[in-house]
């Protein structure tokens, strides 16, 4: 059997489905764990932000996250560009439709719109990364004032979400597509792996709700604190 | 159970053959009994269009005892209709009440072409089982049943598998038109089994390959398969195709 052929086989775009999700995931866990450090101002009114700067020029400065941040690219690309071919394939499998839909009878919406949520995501997407990544690494960032070599990603949070509520609530919404499509994509993911045994399907199951809840959670508190100025600068 | 009579309206998909666009078709029947099979419903019906000069209705339909899985309507936005675990031929009008509209469908997927009104060409499923779904054995004398220990769980297992009747619910549910509920109960059946062990790699593979040939879709694991299935074969078995399917494929040796 060709490598080829295994890769473009129904399972083996699966498969490619589930890697890139499941790395995308794990994405999500440092992405949430770095700008959870904003929330150290909660506890500390002083840091303004410092702690969650200082994460951020670690993760911007090193090189094993600079490395890493290829591969990023590389897995949101093939999974966006994978996961439209094959929903239009799918799609594209019926034929003639039904003049009666089997709706929910029997399947969850979220299971069925993946396609749909990837996309409101990958709007999102676009969006977030103009908003921060571009500037950080292309256009530039104001230095922050304890220290001249960092930049002040804190105060582009500030900036983003102070006084804009139309900004929280896309924000929100694109949280929101995260939670479905996570709370079916962890799941689903391990299944195309091939994990069948029920005592682990029922433990991933639990995890993924788990999981996408607390990740959801916080970084849906991210854009509401600094909005209702939970989260800001002291003075 | 009471015995009732009742009128009812039925939307039914008509169709010449494979190259007609179809429509559907509104007929009225009248004093049908709670006590009939769905398909004996239609048997009046064709009756009476028979009496008044008119094409009858076309349908799969054999044992009507829920085994064969000849029958394939999709009822109402359902496959197989209302019930859980049921076939359509077990279906009994007591499911509907005086006055009701049912709306019956033939499976949609373009891996199985409408022949004429609600019946599907259902080959590719066949060409699927010759692609690996069996094992090879030399013939001659019976071997002793018990030659081969198996463990009752997995005997078990295989034989709820074994119990896929090929009727191809689980394409007619699916909205990818997934054909992978039928294919991971045919490859699953066989793989639990150590008779099944000398060709599991050829067969996971080539009954993918031969159903991604047929133009089924791809699984997403939304489970509506599974919620129509009328064996109630489990949607864990498709995490199971996928390791069998991945596992051949990572390691075989061609």
């Amino acid at each position: 059997m060709k490598w080829s052929a295994l890769f473009t086989s129904s399972i083996g775009k699966k498969l490619v489905m589930s890697l890139t999700g499941l790395f995308l995931i794990s994405f999500l866990v440092v992405h949430v764990g770095i700008n959870a450090c904003i929330f150290y101002d909660l506890f500390n009114t002083q840091d303004d932000g410092q702690m969650f700067n200082i994460a951020a020029h670690f993760m911007g400065s090193n090189w094993v996250p600079r490395f890493l941040e290829v591969g990023l690219f590389a897995g949101f690309l093939l999974h966006i560009v994978q996961g439209f071919m094959v929903e239009f394939q799918n799609r594209s499998r019926r034929g003639v439709g039904y003049a009666k839909q089997m709706g929910n009878k029997g399947s969850k919406w979220y299971s069925r719109s993946m396609g749909l949520l990837g996309t409101l995501l990958l709007l999102f997407l676009i969006m977030h990364i103009s908003q921060f990544w571009v500037p950080s690494r292309i256009t530039g960032l104001p230095e922050a004032s304890y220290n001249p070599e960092h930049h002040d990603m804190f105060i582009k949070m500030v900036e983003t979400f102070t006084d804009n509520p139309l900004m929280v609530i896309l924000y929100l919404l694109g949280v929101i597509s995260l939670y479905y499509h996570l709370i079916h994509g962890f799941q689903s993911a391990f299944r195309t792996l091939g994990v069948y045994n029920k005592r682990y399907l029922i433990m991933i199951r639990s995890i993924g709700i788990g999981f996408s809840v607390l990740v959801c959670l916080l970084f849906a508190l991210m854009p509401v604190s600094i909005y209702f100025g939970w989260i800001g600068y002291s003075n | 159970m009471e015995h009732y009579n009742m009128n009812l309206t039925l939307k039914v998909w008509r169709q010449k053959n494979k190259d007609d666009r179809g429509q559907f078709e509104t007929y009225q029947v009248k004093n049908i009994s709670s006590e009939m099979s769905f398909l004996e419903m239609f048997d009046v019906l064709n009756e009476e269009l028979i009496r008044d000069g008119k094409d009858p209705i076309t349908f799969d339909h054999d044992c009507r005892e829920g085994i064969c899985g000849a029958c394939s309507m999709y009822i109402d936005g359902r496959p197989h209709g209302p019930w859980q675990a049921n076939t359509t031929c077990q279906l009994h009008m007591r499911a509907y009440k005086d006055g009701d509209t049912i709306v019956v469908e033939p499976w949609r997927a373009q891996a199985f072409p409408v022949i004429k009104d609600l019946m599907v060409d259902r080959t590719a499923f066949d060409r699927i089982i010759q692609a690996g779904g069996y094992i090879s054995i030399n013939t001659g004398n019976p071997v002793d049943a018990n030659a081969i220990p198996i463990e009752k769980d997995k005997a078990d297992l295989a034989f709820a598998n074994a119990a896929c009747i090929g009727c191809g619910a689980c394409v007619a549910s699916c909205k990818n038109s997934s054909a992978m509920l039928f294919v991971s109960a045919k490859v699953s059946h066989l793989a639990l089994l150590p008779q099944g062990d000398p060709e599991r790699k050829d067969r996971a593979l080539n009954m993918i390959a031969q159903m991604d040939k047929e133009g089924f879709g791809g699984c997403t694991n939304t489970g509506a398969c599974e919620a129509v299935c009328p064996k109630e074969i489990s949607i864990s078995n498709i995490a199971r195709l996928n390791s069998e399917y991945l596992r051949a494929g990572f390691t075989v040796d061609k």
